[in-house]
Protein backbone atom coordinates (compact mmCIF):
# COMPACT_ATOMS: atom_id res chain seq x y z
CA UNK A 1 0.00 0.00 0.00
CA UNK A 2 1.63 3.23 -1.05
CA UNK A 3 1.44 6.51 1.55
CA UNK A 4 -0.91 9.58 -0.35
CA UNK A 5 1.11 11.83 -2.22
CA UNK A 6 2.06 14.69 0.05
CA UNK A 7 0.59 18.05 -0.20
CA UNK A 8 2.54 20.16 -2.92
CA UNK A 9 2.71 23.51 -1.46
CA UNK A 10 4.22 26.36 -3.06
CA UNK A 11 6.22 29.68 -1.29
CA UNK A 12 6.50 32.40 -4.23
CA UNK A 13 9.05 35.19 -2.24
CA UNK A 14 12.05 34.25 -0.28
CA UNK A 15 11.93 37.43 1.66
CA UNK A 16 11.46 37.35 6.01
CA UNK A 17 7.69 36.02 5.17
CA UNK A 18 8.81 32.96 2.70
CA UNK A 19 11.21 32.16 4.68
CA UNK A 20 9.41 31.88 8.22
CA UNK A 21 6.78 30.19 6.24
CA UNK A 22 9.10 27.59 4.65
CA UNK A 23 10.78 26.76 7.90
CA UNK A 24 7.24 26.05 9.63
CA UNK A 25 6.53 23.93 6.63
CA UNK A 26 9.46 22.18 6.98
CA UNK A 27 9.16 21.88 10.75
CA UNK A 28 5.65 20.03 10.01
CA UNK A 29 7.65 17.70 7.63
CA UNK A 30 6.96 19.22 4.18
CA UNK A 31 9.38 19.69 1.82
CA UNK A 32 7.74 23.34 0.09
CA UNK A 33 9.16 24.79 -3.09
CA UNK A 34 10.04 28.63 -3.08
CA UNK A 35 10.12 30.19 -6.27
CA UNK A 36 11.67 33.66 -5.93
CA UNK A 37 13.28 36.40 -7.87
CA UNK A 38 16.75 37.14 -6.27
CA UNK A 39 19.76 35.08 -6.29
CA UNK A 40 20.11 34.06 -2.81
CA UNK A 41 17.28 34.44 -0.16
CA UNK A 42 16.77 37.30 1.82
CA UNK A 43 14.17 39.53 -0.19
CA UNK A 44 14.78 43.23 -0.87
CA UNK A 45 15.64 44.78 3.07
CA UNK A 46 17.47 41.45 3.99
CA UNK A 47 18.79 41.06 0.49
CA UNK A 48 22.37 39.79 0.34
CA UNK A 49 25.08 41.09 -2.12
CA UNK A 50 26.82 38.66 -4.48
CA UNK A 51 29.22 36.36 -3.75
CA UNK A 52 32.30 37.34 -2.73
CA UNK A 53 31.59 40.60 -1.10
CA UNK A 54 32.91 41.18 2.01
CA UNK A 55 30.90 43.57 4.43
CA UNK A 56 29.30 42.22 7.38
CA UNK A 57 25.83 41.91 8.00
CA UNK A 58 26.47 44.74 10.86
CA UNK A 59 27.79 47.27 7.49
CA UNK A 60 25.03 46.09 5.78
CA UNK A 61 21.95 45.68 7.71
CA UNK A 62 22.50 48.03 11.05
CA UNK A 63 20.87 47.16 14.19
CA UNK A 64 18.85 44.10 11.97
CA UNK A 65 21.85 42.59 11.41
CA UNK A 66 21.13 39.90 14.09
CA UNK A 67 17.64 39.26 11.97
CA UNK A 68 19.21 39.18 8.79
CA UNK A 69 21.93 36.75 9.78
CA UNK A 70 19.32 33.95 11.48
CA UNK A 71 16.93 34.62 8.28
CA UNK A 72 19.68 33.99 5.77
CA UNK A 73 21.27 30.92 7.99
CA UNK A 74 17.61 29.03 8.33
CA UNK A 75 16.97 29.30 4.70
CA UNK A 76 20.76 27.94 3.59
CA UNK A 77 20.26 25.17 6.16
CA UNK A 78 16.84 23.82 4.38
CA UNK A 79 18.42 24.35 1.40
CA UNK A 80 21.24 22.50 1.95
CA UNK A 81 19.54 19.60 3.57
CA UNK A 82 17.35 19.51 0.84
CA UNK A 83 14.10 20.16 3.11
CA UNK A 84 12.79 22.29 0.17
CA UNK A 85 12.81 23.23 -3.75
CA UNK A 86 14.29 26.49 -4.10
CA UNK A 87 13.67 28.45 -7.73
CA UNK A 88 16.03 31.30 -7.35
CA UNK A 89 15.96 33.71 -10.21
CA UNK A 90 12.87 33.08 -11.17
CA UNK A 91 9.63 35.01 -11.57
CA UNK A 92 6.19 33.54 -11.45
CA UNK A 93 4.19 35.20 -14.32
CA UNK A 94 0.80 33.56 -13.84
CA UNK A 95 -1.29 31.67 -11.42
CA UNK A 96 -3.87 29.76 -13.04
CA UNK A 97 -5.89 26.67 -13.58
CA UNK A 98 -3.85 25.11 -10.19
CA UNK A 99 -0.25 26.44 -11.98
CA UNK A 100 2.00 28.98 -11.63
CA UNK A 101 3.37 29.78 -14.81
CA UNK A 102 7.17 30.58 -13.58
CA UNK A 103 10.18 32.29 -16.14
CA UNK A 104 14.06 31.78 -15.78
CA UNK A 105 17.03 31.52 -16.82
CA UNK A 106 16.42 28.00 -18.22
CA UNK A 107 13.39 28.94 -19.46
CA UNK A 108 9.09 28.27 -18.78
CA UNK A 109 7.97 26.03 -16.80
CA UNK A 110 4.89 25.05 -14.81
CA UNK A 111 4.43 24.03 -10.95
CA UNK A 112 1.22 22.86 -9.62
CA UNK A 113 -0.11 23.21 -6.26
CA UNK A 114 -2.36 22.31 -3.88
CA UNK A 115 -1.78 25.40 -1.19
CA UNK A 116 0.24 28.53 -2.15
CA UNK A 117 1.78 31.19 -0.30
CA UNK A 118 2.07 34.24 -1.46
CA UNK A 119 4.91 36.28 0.04
CA UNK A 120 5.74 39.39 -2.86
CA UNK A 121 6.65 41.93 -0.51
CA UNK A 122 6.20 45.62 -1.79
CA UNK A 123 8.16 48.23 -3.46
CA UNK A 124 8.40 51.53 -3.16
CA UNK A 125 5.30 53.82 -3.71
CA UNK A 126 5.87 56.40 -5.63
CA UNK A 127 4.63 60.04 -6.38
CA UNK A 128 5.41 61.74 -9.36
CA UNK A 129 7.38 64.42 -9.38
CA UNK A 130 7.84 66.80 -12.87
CA UNK A 131 11.06 65.52 -14.23
CA UNK A 132 10.90 62.06 -12.44
CA UNK A 133 11.57 60.44 -15.74
CA UNK A 134 15.34 61.24 -16.30
CA UNK A 135 18.31 59.44 -16.01
CA UNK A 136 19.64 59.71 -12.03
CA UNK A 137 15.96 59.75 -10.74
CA UNK A 138 15.39 56.37 -9.05
CA UNK A 139 13.08 54.89 -5.75
CA UNK A 140 14.43 54.89 -2.62
CA UNK A 141 14.54 51.47 -2.47
CA UNK A 142 16.17 51.51 -4.91
CA UNK A 143 18.98 53.64 -3.90
CA UNK A 144 19.27 51.47 -0.80
CA UNK A 145 19.82 48.03 -2.96
CA UNK A 146 22.56 50.32 -5.23
CA UNK A 147 24.52 50.69 -1.60
CA UNK A 148 23.73 47.52 0.43
CA UNK A 149 24.09 45.18 -2.74
CA UNK A 150 26.36 47.05 -4.87
CA UNK A 151 28.21 49.13 -2.73
CA UNK A 152 27.65 52.14 -4.43
CA UNK A 153 26.00 55.64 -4.29
CA UNK A 154 24.14 56.68 -7.32
CA UNK A 155 25.22 60.11 -7.53
CA UNK A 156 27.92 61.69 -6.00
CA UNK A 157 25.77 64.69 -4.46
CA UNK A 158 22.42 62.99 -3.90
CA UNK A 159 18.52 64.45 -2.33
CA UNK A 160 16.55 62.08 -0.87
CA UNK A 161 12.45 63.21 -0.81
CA UNK A 162 9.58 61.32 -0.31
CA UNK A 163 8.47 59.94 3.17
CA UNK A 164 8.19 56.91 5.20
CA UNK A 165 10.70 55.39 7.15
CA UNK A 166 12.47 54.51 4.75
CA UNK A 167 13.64 58.31 3.52
CA UNK A 168 15.20 59.03 7.07
CA UNK A 169 17.15 55.18 7.09
CA UNK A 170 18.67 55.45 3.19
CA UNK A 171 19.92 58.99 3.88
CA UNK A 172 21.66 57.46 7.21
CA UNK A 173 22.95 54.60 5.50
CA UNK A 174 24.41 56.32 2.22
CA UNK A 175 26.20 59.42 4.72
CA UNK A 176 27.74 56.90 6.80
CA UNK A 177 28.83 54.85 3.62
CA UNK A 178 30.59 58.38 2.62
CA UNK A 179 28.42 59.23 0.30
CA UNK A 180 27.11 62.77 -0.33
CA UNK A 181 23.56 63.90 0.40
CA UNK A 182 22.60 67.12 -0.13
CA UNK A 183 18.86 67.37 1.41
CA UNK A 184 16.38 64.98 2.89
CA UNK A 185 13.22 66.34 1.96
CA UNK A 186 10.17 64.79 3.62
CA UNK A 187 6.62 65.73 2.43
CA UNK A 188 4.63 64.99 5.59
CA UNK A 189 4.53 68.16 8.26
CA UNK A 190 5.64 67.44 11.87
CA UNK A 191 2.79 68.12 13.49
CA UNK A 192 1.23 64.96 11.63
CA UNK A 193 4.16 62.91 12.65
CA UNK A 194 3.51 64.06 16.45
CA UNK A 195 -0.16 63.76 15.92
CA UNK A 196 0.70 59.71 15.20
CA UNK A 197 2.79 59.09 17.94
CA UNK A 198 0.06 57.09 20.25
CA UNK A 199 0.19 54.64 16.82
CA UNK A 200 4.34 54.38 17.24
CA UNK A 201 4.39 53.98 20.89
CA UNK A 202 3.63 50.57 20.19
CA UNK A 203 7.28 49.88 19.62
CA UNK A 204 8.86 52.75 21.43
CA UNK A 205 12.41 51.69 21.25
CA UNK A 206 11.87 51.58 17.00
CA UNK A 207 10.45 54.94 17.32
CA UNK A 208 13.21 56.53 19.23
CA UNK A 209 15.42 54.72 17.05
CA UNK A 210 13.99 56.35 14.00
CA UNK A 211 14.24 60.08 15.69
CA UNK A 212 17.97 59.70 16.65
CA UNK A 213 18.78 58.41 13.33
CA UNK A 214 16.73 61.53 12.04
CA UNK A 215 18.32 63.99 14.56
CA UNK A 216 21.86 62.37 12.98
CA UNK A 217 20.58 64.22 9.74
CA UNK A 218 20.71 67.44 11.07
CA UNK A 219 20.10 70.23 8.42
CA UNK A 220 19.98 68.14 5.75
CA UNK A 221 16.36 67.22 6.92
CA UNK A 222 13.49 69.18 6.24
CA UNK A 223 10.28 68.56 7.56
CA UNK A 224 6.44 69.64 5.42
CA UNK A 225 7.77 70.51 1.93
CA UNK A 226 6.45 70.43 -1.36
CA UNK A 227 8.09 69.29 -4.55
CA UNK A 228 7.76 71.36 -7.48
CA UNK A 229 10.59 70.13 -9.86
CA UNK A 230 13.64 67.79 -10.79
CA UNK A 231 15.94 70.01 -13.22
CA UNK A 232 17.83 68.17 -15.37
CA UNK A 233 20.41 68.16 -18.42
CA UNK A 234 21.11 65.43 -21.06
CA UNK A 235 23.23 63.51 -18.14
CA UNK A 236 20.69 63.70 -15.66
CA UNK A 237 19.36 66.12 -12.52
CA UNK A 238 21.44 69.28 -11.80
CA UNK A 239 18.67 70.95 -9.55
CA UNK A 240 15.13 69.72 -7.39
CA UNK A 241 13.17 72.99 -6.50
CA UNK A 242 10.59 72.41 -3.58
CA UNK A 243 9.43 74.61 -0.80
CA UNK A 244 9.62 74.47 2.80
CA UNK A 245 7.05 74.65 5.37
CA UNK A 246 6.53 77.76 5.27
CA UNK A 247 6.26 78.14 1.42
CA UNK A 248 9.43 79.56 0.73
CA UNK A 249 10.84 78.46 -2.51
CA UNK A 250 14.07 76.75 -2.13
CA UNK A 251 16.79 74.55 -4.93
CA UNK A 252 19.30 72.31 -4.40
CA UNK A 253 21.93 71.23 -6.49
CA UNK A 254 22.59 67.37 -7.15
CA UNK A 255 22.69 64.91 -9.52
CA UNK A 256 20.66 62.27 -8.24
CA UNK A 257 16.72 62.07 -6.32
CA UNK A 258 15.54 59.08 -4.87
CA UNK A 259 11.90 59.17 -4.66
CA UNK A 260 9.55 57.49 -2.49
CA UNK A 261 6.36 57.78 -0.76
CA UNK A 262 6.89 54.20 2.16
CA UNK A 263 5.60 51.16 0.26
CA UNK A 264 3.24 49.59 -2.10
CA UNK A 265 2.25 45.86 -1.82
CA UNK A 266 2.87 43.72 -4.40
CA UNK A 267 -0.40 42.01 -5.37
CA UNK A 268 -0.44 41.77 -9.00
CA UNK A 269 -0.43 37.40 -8.38
CA UNK A 270 -2.87 37.62 -5.15
CA UNK A 271 -4.83 39.28 -7.80
CA UNK A 272 -4.58 36.49 -10.52
CA UNK A 273 -5.00 33.99 -8.35
CA UNK A 274 -8.47 35.11 -6.96
CA UNK A 275 -8.05 36.99 -3.67
CA UNK A 276 -11.01 39.88 -3.38
CA UNK A 277 -9.71 43.94 -2.30
CA UNK A 278 -10.36 45.86 -0.22
CA UNK A 279 -9.35 49.78 -0.25
CA UNK A 280 -7.31 51.05 3.03
CA UNK A 281 -7.64 54.13 3.72
CA UNK A 282 -4.62 54.19 6.34
CA UNK A 283 -2.34 53.15 3.52
CA UNK A 284 -3.80 54.66 0.84
CA UNK A 285 -4.09 51.24 -1.22
CA UNK A 286 -6.00 48.60 -2.50
CA UNK A 287 -4.67 45.82 -0.56
CA UNK A 288 -6.06 42.21 -0.64
CA UNK A 289 -8.50 40.08 1.93
CA UNK A 290 -7.48 37.45 3.85
CA UNK A 291 -8.24 36.93 7.69
CA UNK A 292 -5.69 37.42 10.37
CA UNK A 293 -3.84 34.35 9.28
CA UNK A 294 -3.27 34.92 6.40
CA UNK A 295 -6.02 32.55 4.50
CA UNK A 296 -7.81 34.09 1.40
CA UNK A 297 -9.58 31.26 0.29
CA UNK A 298 -9.01 28.54 -2.06
CA UNK A 299 -6.20 27.53 -1.05
CA UNK A 300 -4.36 30.64 -1.00
CA UNK A 301 -2.69 32.62 1.79
CA UNK A 302 -0.97 35.92 1.93
CA UNK A 303 1.85 36.91 4.23
CA UNK A 304 4.09 40.25 4.62
CA UNK A 305 4.02 43.07 2.88
CA UNK A 306 1.56 41.89 -0.33
CA UNK A 307 -1.32 41.81 2.38
CA UNK A 308 -0.59 44.31 5.08
CA UNK A 309 2.61 46.75 5.36
CA UNK A 310 3.98 46.10 8.60
CA UNK A 311 7.41 45.80 7.45
CA UNK A 312 10.40 43.03 8.44
CA UNK A 313 9.58 41.91 11.95
CA UNK A 314 5.59 41.62 10.43
CA UNK A 315 6.79 39.86 7.24
CA UNK A 316 8.11 36.94 9.85
CA UNK A 317 5.29 36.78 11.62
CA UNK A 318 2.79 36.48 8.78
CA UNK A 319 5.20 33.90 7.17
CA UNK A 320 5.09 31.70 10.20
CA UNK A 321 1.06 32.45 10.67
CA UNK A 322 0.14 31.94 6.60
CA UNK A 323 2.27 28.23 7.44
CA UNK A 324 0.58 27.56 10.69
CA UNK A 325 -3.05 27.74 8.66
CA UNK A 326 -1.69 26.22 5.79
CA UNK A 327 -0.98 23.27 7.74
CA UNK A 328 -3.70 23.72 9.62
CA UNK A 329 -6.08 23.05 6.47
CA UNK A 330 -4.37 20.54 5.44
CA UNK A 331 -5.02 18.74 9.24
CA UNK A 332 -1.69 18.69 10.31
CA UNK A 333 -0.42 19.49 13.34
CA UNK A 334 0.43 23.46 13.02
CA UNK A 335 2.11 25.80 15.70
CA UNK A 336 -0.01 27.69 17.85
CA UNK A 337 -0.47 30.85 16.38
CA UNK A 338 -1.76 32.72 19.41
CA UNK A 339 1.70 34.32 20.52
CA UNK A 340 2.27 35.12 16.91
CA UNK A 341 -1.03 36.68 16.54
CA UNK A 342 -0.59 39.34 19.41
CA UNK A 343 2.30 40.51 18.20
CA UNK A 344 1.29 41.04 14.65
CA UNK A 345 -1.55 42.80 16.43
CA UNK A 346 1.16 45.32 18.56
CA UNK A 347 2.88 45.93 14.75
CA UNK A 348 0.08 46.98 12.98
CA UNK A 349 -0.97 49.17 15.24
CA UNK A 350 2.75 50.49 15.21
CA UNK A 351 2.96 50.11 11.37
CA UNK A 352 -1.08 52.14 10.57
CA UNK A 353 0.78 55.04 13.39
CA UNK A 354 3.75 55.21 10.59
CA UNK A 355 1.58 55.45 7.81
CA UNK A 356 -0.29 58.47 9.03
CA UNK A 357 2.70 60.06 10.59
CA UNK A 358 4.07 59.78 6.76
CA UNK A 359 0.99 60.04 4.38
CA UNK A 360 0.73 59.62 1.05
CA UNK A 361 0.74 62.95 -0.73
CA UNK A 362 -2.61 63.37 -2.03
CA UNK A 363 -3.26 67.22 -2.53
CA UNK A 364 0.61 67.28 -4.19
CA UNK A 365 0.20 64.58 -6.81
CA UNK A 366 -3.49 66.12 -7.48
CA UNK A 367 -1.59 69.71 -8.24
CA UNK A 368 0.89 68.63 -10.72
CA UNK A 369 1.09 70.37 -13.44
CA UNK A 370 -0.83 69.22 -16.93
CA UNK A 371 2.58 68.68 -18.55
CA UNK A 372 4.27 66.70 -15.41
CA UNK A 373 4.56 63.02 -16.97
CA UNK A 374 2.63 60.40 -14.61
CA UNK A 375 3.62 57.06 -16.15
CA UNK A 376 7.53 56.82 -16.60
CA UNK A 377 6.99 53.72 -19.10
CA UNK A 378 5.37 55.40 -22.08
CA UNK A 379 5.66 59.51 -21.11
CA UNK A 380 2.24 59.71 -20.56
CA UNK A 381 1.30 63.35 -18.96
CA UNK A 382 -1.28 64.11 -16.36
CA UNK A 383 -2.59 66.36 -19.03
CA UNK A 384 -3.42 63.50 -21.73
CA UNK A 385 -4.50 61.15 -18.45
CA UNK A 386 -6.72 64.11 -17.51
CA UNK A 387 -8.11 63.93 -21.27
CA UNK A 388 -9.03 60.37 -21.47
CA UNK A 389 -11.05 61.15 -17.99
CA UNK A 390 -13.26 63.58 -20.49
CA UNK A 391 -14.35 61.08 -22.68
CA UNK A 392 -13.77 57.91 -21.02
CA UNK A 393 -15.04 58.18 -17.49
CA UNK A 394 -13.82 58.41 -14.36
CA UNK A 395 -12.42 54.52 -14.10
CA UNK A 396 -9.20 53.46 -13.59
CA UNK A 397 -9.51 50.30 -15.83
CA UNK A 398 -10.43 52.77 -18.79
CA UNK A 399 -8.29 55.28 -18.28
CA UNK A 400 -5.66 52.80 -18.63
CA UNK A 401 -7.22 51.08 -22.10
CA UNK A 402 -7.82 54.63 -23.41
CA UNK A 403 -4.88 56.23 -22.10
CA UNK A 404 -2.41 53.71 -21.40
CA UNK A 405 -1.96 54.74 -17.59
CA UNK A 406 -0.89 51.62 -16.46
CA UNK A 407 -0.53 49.38 -19.24
CA UNK A 408 3.73 50.13 -19.76
CA UNK A 409 6.44 47.62 -18.56
CA UNK A 410 5.54 48.70 -14.94
CA UNK A 411 2.35 47.58 -15.60
CA UNK A 412 1.02 50.43 -13.46
CA UNK A 413 3.40 49.51 -10.13
CA UNK A 414 4.98 52.71 -10.40
CA UNK A 415 1.88 55.53 -11.50
CA UNK A 416 -1.77 53.66 -11.12
CA UNK A 417 -1.86 55.21 -7.73
CA UNK A 418 -1.33 58.76 -8.85
CA UNK A 419 -3.46 58.05 -11.47
CA UNK A 420 -6.46 56.87 -9.79
CA UNK A 421 -5.65 60.94 -7.66
CA UNK A 422 -5.56 62.18 -11.10
CA UNK A 423 -8.75 60.67 -12.14
CA UNK A 424 -10.30 61.53 -8.99
CA UNK A 425 -9.30 65.53 -9.06
CA UNK A 426 -10.92 65.45 -12.35
CA UNK A 427 -14.02 64.37 -11.30
CA UNK A 428 -14.43 66.86 -8.63
CA UNK A 429 -14.60 66.37 -5.37
CA UNK A 430 -14.06 62.39 -5.00
CA UNK A 431 -11.90 60.30 -3.55
CA UNK A 432 -8.73 58.00 -5.15
CA UNK A 433 -10.79 54.55 -3.77
CA UNK A 434 -13.81 55.75 -5.66
CA UNK A 435 -12.11 55.30 -9.66
CA UNK A 436 -12.05 51.91 -8.83
CA UNK A 437 -8.97 49.12 -8.42
CA UNK A 438 -6.41 48.69 -11.99
CA UNK A 439 -7.09 44.82 -12.80
CA UNK A 440 -3.60 42.97 -12.70
CA UNK A 441 -2.98 41.10 -15.76
CA UNK A 442 -0.76 38.02 -16.89
CA UNK A 443 2.42 37.84 -17.08
CA UNK A 444 2.90 40.10 -14.34
CA UNK A 445 6.19 40.52 -15.96
CA UNK A 446 7.17 41.06 -19.67
CA UNK A 447 7.18 37.69 -21.31
CA UNK A 448 10.64 36.96 -23.29
CA UNK A 449 8.32 34.85 -25.64
CA UNK A 450 11.74 33.10 -27.45
CA UNK A 451 12.76 31.94 -23.44
CA UNK A 452 9.07 30.85 -22.91
CA UNK A 453 9.46 28.59 -26.03
CA UNK A 454 12.16 26.64 -24.79
CA UNK A 455 9.81 24.99 -21.82
CA UNK A 456 10.59 21.74 -22.32
CA UNK B 1 27.23 60.38 -31.72
CA UNK B 2 27.22 58.87 -28.22
CA UNK B 3 23.54 58.94 -28.02
CA UNK B 4 22.76 61.43 -25.98
CA UNK B 5 24.27 59.93 -22.92
CA UNK B 6 26.83 62.03 -22.43
CA UNK B 7 30.59 61.84 -23.58
CA UNK B 8 32.36 58.62 -21.96
CA UNK B 9 35.29 61.62 -21.00
CA UNK B 10 32.41 62.76 -18.77
CA UNK B 11 31.88 59.38 -16.80
CA UNK B 12 29.45 57.62 -15.56
CA UNK B 13 26.95 58.21 -12.26
CA UNK B 14 27.89 55.72 -9.46
CA UNK B 15 30.61 56.24 -6.50
CA UNK B 16 31.73 52.97 -6.11
CA UNK B 17 31.98 53.45 -1.97
CA UNK B 18 33.07 49.81 -0.70
CA UNK B 19 33.94 46.43 -2.29
CA UNK B 20 36.39 48.11 -4.19
CA UNK B 21 39.01 45.22 -4.13
CA UNK B 22 37.02 42.96 -6.46
CA UNK B 23 38.52 41.62 -9.93
CA UNK B 24 37.97 43.78 -12.73
CA UNK B 25 36.10 42.72 -15.84
CA UNK B 26 36.13 44.06 -19.18
CA UNK B 27 32.75 44.30 -21.55
CA UNK B 28 31.70 46.21 -24.53
CA UNK B 29 29.04 48.77 -24.18
CA UNK B 30 28.23 49.76 -28.04
CA UNK B 31 31.47 48.52 -28.56
CA UNK B 32 33.44 50.82 -26.48
CA UNK B 33 35.64 48.72 -23.86
CA UNK B 34 34.38 49.66 -20.75
CA UNK B 35 35.79 48.02 -17.16
CA UNK B 36 33.88 46.95 -14.12
CA UNK B 37 34.46 44.70 -10.76
CA UNK B 38 33.17 41.17 -10.45
CA UNK B 39 29.95 41.14 -8.91
CA UNK B 40 28.70 44.05 -10.47
CA UNK B 41 25.28 43.80 -11.92
CA UNK B 42 25.33 45.18 -15.57
CA UNK B 43 23.52 47.94 -14.70
CA UNK B 44 26.06 49.01 -11.85
CA UNK B 45 28.96 48.27 -14.44
CA UNK B 46 27.07 50.70 -17.39
CA UNK B 47 26.40 53.19 -14.49
CA UNK B 48 29.93 53.59 -13.47
CA UNK B 49 30.90 54.53 -17.09
CA UNK B 50 28.07 56.53 -18.67
CA UNK B 51 24.86 57.93 -17.01
CA UNK B 52 22.08 56.34 -19.07
CA UNK B 53 21.45 52.42 -20.09
CA UNK B 54 19.30 53.42 -23.11
CA UNK B 55 16.74 55.69 -24.29
CA UNK B 56 13.28 56.29 -23.61
CA UNK B 57 10.69 54.37 -26.12
CA UNK B 58 8.82 57.26 -25.96
CA UNK B 59 10.58 60.43 -24.63
CA UNK B 60 13.79 62.37 -25.36
CA UNK B 61 15.65 61.47 -22.38
CA UNK B 62 17.82 59.06 -21.38
CA UNK B 63 16.94 56.20 -18.56
CA UNK B 64 19.12 54.69 -16.04
CA UNK B 65 16.81 52.04 -13.97
CA UNK B 66 14.58 53.31 -11.62
CA UNK B 67 13.87 50.14 -8.62
CA UNK B 68 16.76 48.30 -9.17
CA UNK B 69 14.51 45.36 -7.97
CA UNK B 70 13.12 43.60 -11.35
CA UNK B 71 9.82 45.62 -11.23
CA UNK B 72 9.79 48.60 -13.05
CA UNK B 73 11.78 47.53 -16.34
CA UNK B 74 13.38 50.40 -16.80
CA UNK B 75 16.55 49.16 -17.09
CA UNK B 76 16.63 47.01 -20.19
CA UNK B 77 19.44 46.76 -22.45
CA UNK B 78 20.67 44.13 -25.75
CA UNK B 79 23.07 42.34 -25.81
CA UNK B 80 24.75 42.35 -29.24
CA UNK B 81 23.08 38.60 -29.79
CA UNK B 82 20.28 37.22 -28.48
CA UNK B 83 17.44 38.64 -25.97
CA UNK B 84 17.27 41.89 -24.33
CA UNK B 85 18.38 42.02 -20.35
CA UNK B 86 16.84 43.57 -17.22
CA UNK B 87 20.15 45.01 -16.20
CA UNK B 88 19.94 45.75 -12.57
CA UNK B 89 19.82 42.11 -11.76
CA UNK B 90 21.90 40.42 -14.35
CA UNK B 91 25.51 39.84 -13.30
CA UNK B 92 28.22 41.31 -15.98
CA UNK B 93 30.23 38.66 -17.16
CA UNK B 94 33.67 38.90 -19.13
CA UNK B 95 33.65 40.22 -22.22
CA UNK B 96 29.88 41.36 -22.30
CA UNK B 97 28.77 42.93 -25.47
CA UNK B 98 25.78 44.93 -24.88
CA UNK B 99 23.64 48.16 -26.66
CA UNK B 100 22.08 50.78 -25.12
CA UNK B 101 19.59 50.68 -28.15
CA UNK B 102 17.36 47.95 -29.65
CA UNK B 103 19.74 45.64 -32.38
CA UNK B 104 18.05 46.11 -35.64
CA UNK B 105 15.28 42.84 -34.79
CA UNK B 106 14.37 44.01 -31.46
CA UNK B 107 13.92 42.55 -28.79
Amino acid sequence: MTAPAPPRVVIVGAGPAGIRAAQTLVAAGLAPVVIDEGARAGGQIYRRPPEGFTRPPETLYGPEAPKARDLHAVFDRMVAAGQLHHHPRSSVLAVAGGELHVQSDAGGSRIGYDRLILATGATDRLAPVPGWQNPGVFSLGGVQIALKAQGVALGRRMVLAGSGPLLTLVAAQLLKAGGTVAAVLDTAPLGGQLAAWAGLAARPGLALRGLAMRARLGRLYHAGVSLDRIEADERGPVAIRWRDASGRPRETACDMVGLGWHLRAETHLADLAGCRFAYDETWAQWLPMADRMGRAGNGVYLAGDGLRILGADGAELAGRLAAAACLADLGLPAPDPRADLRRLARLERFARGIARAFPWPADMVRALPDEAVVCRCEGITAGALGDTVEYGGPEANRAKSLGRVGMGRCQGRYCQLAAAELIAARTGDTAARDVGRLRGQAPVRPLLVGAWEKTP
Amino acid sequence: MSGGQGSPAAGGRVVRLAETGRRPVTFFLDGRECVALAGDTVLTAILASTPAVRRSDFGPEGRAGFCLMGACQDCWVWPEQGPRLRSCSTPVAEGMRLLTTPPGDWP
